[in-house]
């Protein structure tokens, strides 16, 4: 027993935000009214898992909750109670309270009781508030599974002794306490179960000088007031059954024979109904991973990402893929033994099969860390579903593409402008019924969640069928706060991404969802710091859509390597539009310094990879030599003029912070075939460095 | 893998070290004429000097990063951080590969110095403290003085040595 239980605290934690996740969809999608029991049954396991788990690991508090809730549901489970919407709503902040609860303790903090016990109370008043008669007030005394079981198994009418009980002899032998077992904590238990005494027989213990303390000389014999069924008081001996003689007999011999057998039966099944259950729910729970450990990043950020979950498909592929790698590796050792010319030709292809099974190996191990998008998305339906009710507005939420699979450190930082987004949708966006009705459309406003993979990028796009944005009021908006001077003429698109200024909020008021203008600057900066941009579209009237574009991983990156002087950068291809050989005739010069070069009809300024990066090495260029990377950045064209173009590769990105610092201009740093060490460019920052 | 067996078997040594607290081990290692040491218990590895890839803007005496077995570890030259005269790099130039802080946030760094000598053990009543030079010499990074076989070593303090400065303007 000697087992250390906070081990496995970490995976008790991801289970129950699992289990939150799945109860809180499957509240979100009972339909009153039209019920669907499996869903009703979902959502029972996951809240009997969560007691179970919690009573396991001894947070009473929250196994002492959830028994209130699955009480709740269990009696809606079969039939004894109608689904309202109040009761749901009181589920849902059972949820929401129950994961508050399971957050303080994940983070060891004190749980705040004040608003357990309102949670409470509100669930104890729907659960005798509308219950139906005695009867069922009577069925929280007893766990629900057992009801389930004693129906299938009507017991005798048993009836009880003046004492029931059972009188145990534990007669440990002496090899007991080597094994790890400690009598007293099983006596601990024990009296759990109910009133013990015990008696203890020392006449075997040998005089001190003999005695061995690591042997176990004492017996006992217990007396156990309790209903418990002999099955219970066994499971508590159950880890010691093989260093012990146990002897069980109850107390006093109920008149009506109480066999042992049918009493002890309900015991075993339940036991063995919750392995089941909980592997049953499993595969539903499993798609939606603990997501609201996520939710407040600042404290839960390095716990969440601590550990990942991953199908064993993913693993069983990766271990195939390596034992591939191993064989080339030992056939490329047999060529290399007693090498001759005439084999040169097996060893190019043992080297060719080597490179094909390193980067499929490369790539399974990138396929661990992708995750499907429902990790993020899945919250949204219960976030929608919170905010329309809140504005009196009818929402309906669409997930598209939930399986579509994003690294999982994009997982992680999505989610918070994700939300933005939406509840500037659901704010700003749509209209409220009335005003939708008489614009001709339907009082149901619809929002679109999309995801999906589009040329090594995955897009989440936000599609709203709302009011859509004023490009006129926007414009105006932004002249009277200053941001943008009367006479500038700006694109329709430009207009749009006015939005994304620090500072700027159209909303008439504030409300506490959205419109304080600060945000969106917020959200464009968090994308971009995952290398990544996003855009609008949107008509007056019709709706908007903002798509997010989003790298496939932030591990690897396709890159161009070029050379300046005797050293390598790495520029990202995602950034890169074309490269030019450079010509005289090309370059201008903006008032003697800055440099400028013309590019079909449109000057493009230029930064010397050279002056920016103190570069003394190799030939210093020629000013009317080398190539110009166009790249974009910030938005803006710009070229880099570099010495040389060496070749495109796929590099693994290190980072550079990780034993030294950030530098100016570089994201990151890899290694190249040789082994030396290349830094990656970090292009909108280089473009900033250069305005300097 | 190795890089993690290292970090353990540093950690070992430092358990048995516990022990007996008294005497400290230090690594020493040669500036041009001066001695300095540095607690064997920071010593990863050390490492024979190999061309670094440069990192721009930034101040001279971090020469660089190097794959270090899958990490980028940036290189310190010594002499540039103690304003001593430049040397060229000889096959003797050795780097001192070092690790700072403590729990998950470790890193390594290297530091370039001329030469190893020597594995000295101090007693720890022996150290005194640095002299306070004033202004003059800069001893933020000497944490005492100890003589051994009538050499003068200096301690130097790991945290702060490695500690960079938050972005110097690049002296050019």
């Amino acid at each position: 027993m000697s087992i250390d239980m906070s081990q496995f605290h970490q995976v008790f934690f991801e289970e129950c935000f699992e289990g939150l996740e799945a109860m809180e969809s499957g509240l979100l999608s009972l339909d009153i009214g039209d019920i669907d029991s499996e869903v009703i049954n979902t959502i029972f396991r996951a809240a009997h898992s969560i007691k179970g788990g919690s009573g396991t690991f001894g947070f009473t508090v929250v196994a002492e909750y959830t028994h209130i809730m699955e009480t709740l549901l269990d009696e809606m489970r079969d039939g004894r109670r109608q689904v309202t919407k109040p009761a749901v709503d009181v589920l849902l902040g059972s949820v929401d309270c129950l994961r508050e609860m399971l957050t303080s303790i994940q983070n060891e903090e004190d749980v705040n009781m004040e608003s357990a016990a309102q949670h409470q109370a509100a669930l104890e008043m729907e659960l005798n508030g509308t219950a139906g008669g005695g009867e069922h007030t009577a069925a929280p005394v007893h766990a629900a599974p057992i009801v389930v079981v004693v129906e299938a198994e009507p017991e005798e009418e048993v009836v009880v002794d003046e004492e029931q009980g059972w009188k145990i002899a534990f007669c440990p032998y002496l090899s007991l306490l080597k094994t790890g077992n400690d009598p007293v904590r099983l006596f601990r238990e024990l009296s759990g179960l109910g009133e013990l005494t015990t008696n203890v027989n020392i006449q075997d213990v040998p005089p001190f000088a003999e005695l061995d303390p690591e042997e176990c000389n004492i017996s006992w014999e217990l007396k156990l007031v309790s209903d418990a069924t002999e099955a219970a008081v066994r499971e508590i001996f159950s880890w010691v059954e093989e260093d012990c003689a146990l002897e069980l007999a109850p107390l006093a011999k109920p008149k009506k024979i109480k066999k042992p057998k049918p009493a002890a039966a309900p015991a075993p099944v339940v036991e063995t109904a919750a392995p089941v259950v909980a592997t049953e729910s499993a595969p539903v729970v499993a798609a939606k991973k603990a997501a609201p450990t996520e939710s407040d990043p600042s404290k839960n950020a390095p716990k969440a990402s601590s550990s990942i979950r991953v199908d064993t498909d993913k693993i069983d592929t990766l271990i195939n893929m390596v034992g591939e790698v191993v064989i080339t590796q030992s056939m490329l050792g047999l060529i290399g033994e007693n090498f001759t010319m005439d084999k040169v030709g097996q060893l190019k292809r043992g080297l060719a099969q080597l490179e094909r099974h390193t980067r499929d190996l490369q790539q399974s191990v990138m396929n661990i860390r992708m995750l499907p998008i429902s990790f993020v998305f899945s919250r949204f339906p219960r976030l929608v579903h919170d905010i329309s009710t809140q504005l009196h507005k009818k929402i309906t939420l669409k997930l598209v593409g939930e399986n579509t699979e994003v690294d999982k450190a994009v997982v992680e930082l999505i989610n918070d402008p994700l939300v933005h987004l939406i509840r500037n949708s659901l704010d700003h966006g749509i209209e409220m019924p009335a005003e939708r009705v008489a614009a001709g459309k339907p009082e149901m406003g619809t929002i679109e969640l999309k995801a999906y993979h589009r040329g090594g990028h995955i897009v989440i796009e936000i599609v709203d069928d709302g009011r859509g944005m004023d490009k006129a009021k926007l414009l105006a908006k932004a002249i009277e706060k200053g941001l943008v001077e009367e006479s500038t003429i700006m694109s329709d698109k430009q207009i749009l991404e006015l939005i994304f200024m620090p500072g700027f909020s159209t909303a008439e008021k504030l409300t506490d969802i959205s419109g304080r203008g600060v945000g969106m600057d917020v959200v464009r900066r968090n994308i971009q710091s995952l290398g990544g941009n996003i855009d609008i579209i949107s008509e007056l009237g019709k709706g908007s859509t903002i798509a997010i574009h989003l790298p496939l991983t932030l591990a690897i990156l396709d890159g161009q390597s070029v050379a300046v002087g005797d050293e390598t950068y790495i520029v990202p291809l995602v950034s890169i539009i074309e490269s030019i050989n450079i010509t005289e005739k090309m370059l201008n010069k903006v008032a003697g310094k800055g440099e400028t070069f013309k590019l079909r009809n449109e000057y493009l300024p230029i930064i010397r990879m050279r002056e920016i990066f103190n570069v003394k090495s190799g030939n210093a260029t020629k000013s009317n030599e080398g190539v110009i990377v166009v790249v974009e950045g910030q938005g803006a064209l710009c070229g880099f003029l570099v010495d040389e173009l060496l070749g495109q590769q796929q590099v693994v990105i290190k980072s550079l912070e990780a034993n030294y610092r950030r530098v100016e201009g570089v994201s990151g740093a890899t290694i190249l075939g040789d082994g030396s060490v290349a830094l990656i460019l970090d292009v909108p920052g280089l473009v900033r460095l250069s305005v300097r | 893998m190795s890089q993690e067996n290292e970090i353990s078997a540093v950690e070992a040594v430092a358990q048995v070290n516990s022990e007996t607290p008294i005497t400290i081990q230090y690594l020493s290692f040669v500036l041009g004429k001066e001695e300095y040491g540095v607690d064997i218990l920071r010593v990863q590895e050390i490492r024979s000097w190999e061309p670094v890839s440069r990192v721009p803007n930034v101040p001279l005496y971090e020469k660089g990063v190097v794959n270090l077995r899958g990490a980028i570890v940036p290189i310190i030259d010594l002499r540039e951080r103690f304003a001593l005269s430049k040397v060229e790099y000889t096959p003797l130039t050795v780097v001192v590969v070092l690790q700072t802080g403590s729990g998950n946030h470790t890193r390594i760094m290297g530091v370039v110095v001329d030469s190893v000598s020597d594995v000295i053990s101090v007693d720890k009543s022996e150290i005194q403290g640095a002299p306070d030079f004033g202004t003059k010499v800069s001893n933020e990074f000497i944490n005492g003085l100890v003589s051994v076989n009538e050499r003068m070593v200096m301690l130097l303090d790991v945290d702060k040595l490695l500690t960079l400065e938050v972005m110097e303007q690049p002296e050019n």
